[in-house]
């Protein structure tokens, strides 16, 4: 069967099946287990809407326990055997990955990543945000910086492929460097370090459109009483922004600099297109990767790593969702 | 606010150029993938594409037959043209590979071993030598090539590389993965947001958590069950792995959404006898419909992007290779030096996600406005 009409398929299925469920299901809860009786309606009707939201729940859970929460536990555990999977070796995999150099440059550089790339994006999303604010062409700015945003991992990788190009005929990097007078073009990519963050633009550039759209929104957002007051005490536009916009749009920009902070985590794509890991930049997604299919105990345990290193904001999100219910 | 004091200060222009500057740097690369799909190799590699507009200047090699010499007054000549067709513009010439443009057009050069070379611009040439011409001597020059546009790269990727393949599994997986959590997640939030039962903060706040789980936790087990079910790499995998890792976002942000609802209209709905399965479907399913299409766009331009997943999830032959693991994993290393065709193949892959951000921008805003957590 072709996988089109495979994907036809399913679609009916799929959304048939949970149409089905969710309608079959309420009619049984309400006309056979719990049947409004003669005698006392009430009771049974209560009683059908104590179990009515674990109906409406189900399919959902279930799909939330099989797909993420279970594989916590089970990467967890795959991480406690050898290669093979055949003999427990409680936290070998840990003690030689850590071992290996690999290892500590993927670390080291995603320490790096975490500290450039939420850095940057939020910078340039908010210096965009305010300078389009008052823009009569404003929005098409900002649309056209949000673009990359739609633009895979894989296809911006291809972007700046042709600008890095170690060719002043085809990459602007060098073209640029053949204007000022160097003789060779030279492949940014392989420079040792320095190669890093020209991979971290490339997310910067993705990321970039988010951080500005949210923020913003949360410039708009800002009572104008406020920054009137200041225009009336003689404050100057740059103190308007650092002293009265800025303190009041904390919250958001924490919201935005953690989204991308969990995003870099999880990015593989733009190293693994770009240099495959070669020449030092390597990071913990990729170190993953380069592992998978090879050595589930070595790649399931770089991957709690990653998890342990979420974990953080993980709480503090569940406690601010917490927080907003009360 | 534009007519209060200090707004409309000296600092206007600044910002207009440097917002020019920002989306210039913002647009041009992809600009330059764009106008270089559209070249054929050699314009790619004789000039850089922000000068595509203009003439390029391309280096040739032709090599006269030394058959052709004939003898005058004791010296060798060989006449001929350069160009096949007789047509074109010889800008500069030599005789040497080391100096292939020593000469300019119409020149006479002089070469070793007292050899001379004439190239006329209409790229006619006279060739003499004191000795006998034994072996074919070679001509170089250059020419003005005119830029040259054509969507030949295209008909190259979609027809000899299975792009066109490539593009439907992408489709494949990205429909029934787009689709099909949207109704899961629908029920759940409705449960969430307007159900009263135990434990329903504590499932909110573990779809909270569940948001930043990375998937590189979920790859290993789950295509160790799906293998186990015998599922294995395959398309339905892969539904429902993006099924599942969709979920949270789904879930988190319909609920935020049906919470704003209006109390009274679900209310007077109930007092009227509706059941919760009535009111969901009559009302606040078709008054979701904004956050559901900002889910859709969020769940599509996740899934036609993913290279992760697919890796994963589906087989690794290239019958099921999708856009972006063809291009990461074949064309990069196959076609690798080919950046007409690396562009048209990005292009291509790109283009949808494009249409559909430029046209549905309002709901991806107003999705990430409501969920800014993933």
């Amino acid at each position: 069967m072709s996988p089109l009409l495979q994907g036809v398929l399913t679609i009916l299925i799929g959304v048939g099946g949970c149409v089905g469920y969710f309608y079959a299901s309420n009619l049984i809860l309400d006309k056979v287990i719990f049947p409004p009786t003669k005698t006392d309606p009430g009771r049974n009707i209560n009683r059908a809407n104590i179990v009515r939201p674990w109906l409406f729940l189900f399919p959902a859970l279930f799909a939330l326990g099989l797909y993420l929460v279970y594989p916590v536990i089970g990467s967890f555990w795959r991480s406690l055997y050898n290669r093979a999977g055949d003999e427990f070796i409680g936290f070998g995999n840990y003690t030689t990955m850590f071992g290996d150099a690999g290892f500590q440059t993927a670390l080291f550089n995603n320490f790096l990543w975490v500290l450039v790339v939420p850095a940057a994006s939020t910078f340039f999303g908010l210096l965009v945000a305010q300078l389009t604010d008052r823009l009569s062409w404003g929005n098409i700015a900002k649309s056209l910086i949000f673009m990359p945003m739609a633009i895979s991992f894989v296809g911006a990788s291809l972007i700046w492929k042709f600008v890095y190009a170690n060719n002043a005929d085809i990459g602007l990097i060098n073209a640029i460097r053949d204007l000022f007078g160097a003789s060779e073009p030279l492949d940014v990519l392989q420079l040792r370090f320095w190669n890093n963050f020209f991979l971290m633009f490339i997310l910067v550039w993705i990321q970039t459109g988010f951080a500005m759209v949210i923020l913003s929104a949360a410039l708009r957002g800002i009572p104008e009483e406020t920054v009137e007051a200041a225009i009336i005490d003689g404050a100057n536009p740059f103190q308007i922004f650092f002293k009265i916009k800025v303190p009041q749009i904390m919250g958001t920009i924490v919201v935005v600099w953690t989204t991308i902070t969990i995003l870099v985590l999880k990015v593989f794509d733009i190293v693994y297109t770009m240099t495959g890991g070669n020449f030092g930049t390597e990071i913990l997604p990729s170190y993953m990767m380069s592992y998978m299919f090879r050595d589930d105990g070595r790649a399931t345990a770089v991957a709690f790593v990653i998890m342990i290193i979420v974990l953080p904001v993980m709480i503090w999100n569940i406690r601010q969702a917490r927080a907003e219910m009360r | 606010m534009d007519n209060i004091a200090g707004t409309k200060s000296s600092l206007s222009w600044a910002v207009n150029i440097s917002v020019v500057l920002l989306v210039l740097i913002w647009l041009i690369p992809t600009i330059g993938l764009l106008v270089s799909s559209f070249r054929d190799r050699d314009q790619i590699s004789a000039s850089g594409w922000w000068l595509s507009p203009f003439a390029v200047e391309q280096n040739f090699q032709v090599r006269a037959s030394a058959d052709d010499a004939v003898e005058r007054d004791g010296v060798f000549v060989i006449e001929g043209n350069v160009f096949e067709d007789g047509e074109g513009e010889v800008l500069r010439f030599g005789g040497a590979r080391s100096n292939p443009t020593a000469s300019g057009a119409g020149e006479r050069a002089e070469l070793t071993r007292d050899r001379t070379l004439q190239l006329e611009a209409n790229g006619d040439y006279v060739y003499t030598s004191p000795a006998e011409i034994t072996r074919d001597p070679s001509i170089y020059f250059s020419t003005a090539t005119p830029p040259e546009f054509s969507t030949e790269n295209y008909q190259t990727i979609m027809a000899s590389d299975n792009m066109d393949r490539a593009f439907i599994n992408t489709l494949t997986v990205t429909i029934p993965a787009t689709i099909i959590p949207i109704l899961i997640a629908a029920f759940a939030a409705y449960a969430l947001a307007w159900m009263d039962f135990r434990g329903r903060g504590f499932l909110i706040a573990m779809v909270v958590g569940l948001l930043v789980v990375p998937l590189q936790l979920a790859l290993v087990p789950l295509l160790q069950l799906h293998n186990q079910v015998g599922i294995g790499q395959s398309f339905l995998g892969i539904w429902l792995a993006h099924t599942g890792f969709g979920l949270p976002l789904a879930i988190y942000l319909l609920r935020n959404y049906m919470v704003g609802l209006p109390r009274d209209i679900i209310e007077s709905a109930k007092v009227d006898g509706a059941t919760d399965f009535q009111v969901f479907t009559k009302i606040v399913l078709p008054l979701s419909f904004p956050a559901l299409a900002s889910f859709a766009i969020f769940q599509f331009l996740w899934t036609w992007n993913d290279l992760l997943v697919a890796k994963v999830f589906l087989p690794s032959n290239s019958e099921s290779w999708v856009m972006t693991v063809k291009i990461a994993d074949d064309l990069l290393g196959s076609r690798g030096g080919d950046w007409g065709i690396l562009a048209a193949a990005a292009f291509i892959s790109i283009a949808v996600p494009l249409v559909v951000f430029f046209t549905m921008q309002r709901y991806l805003v107003r999705g990430l406005l409501a969920g800014s957590v993933k």
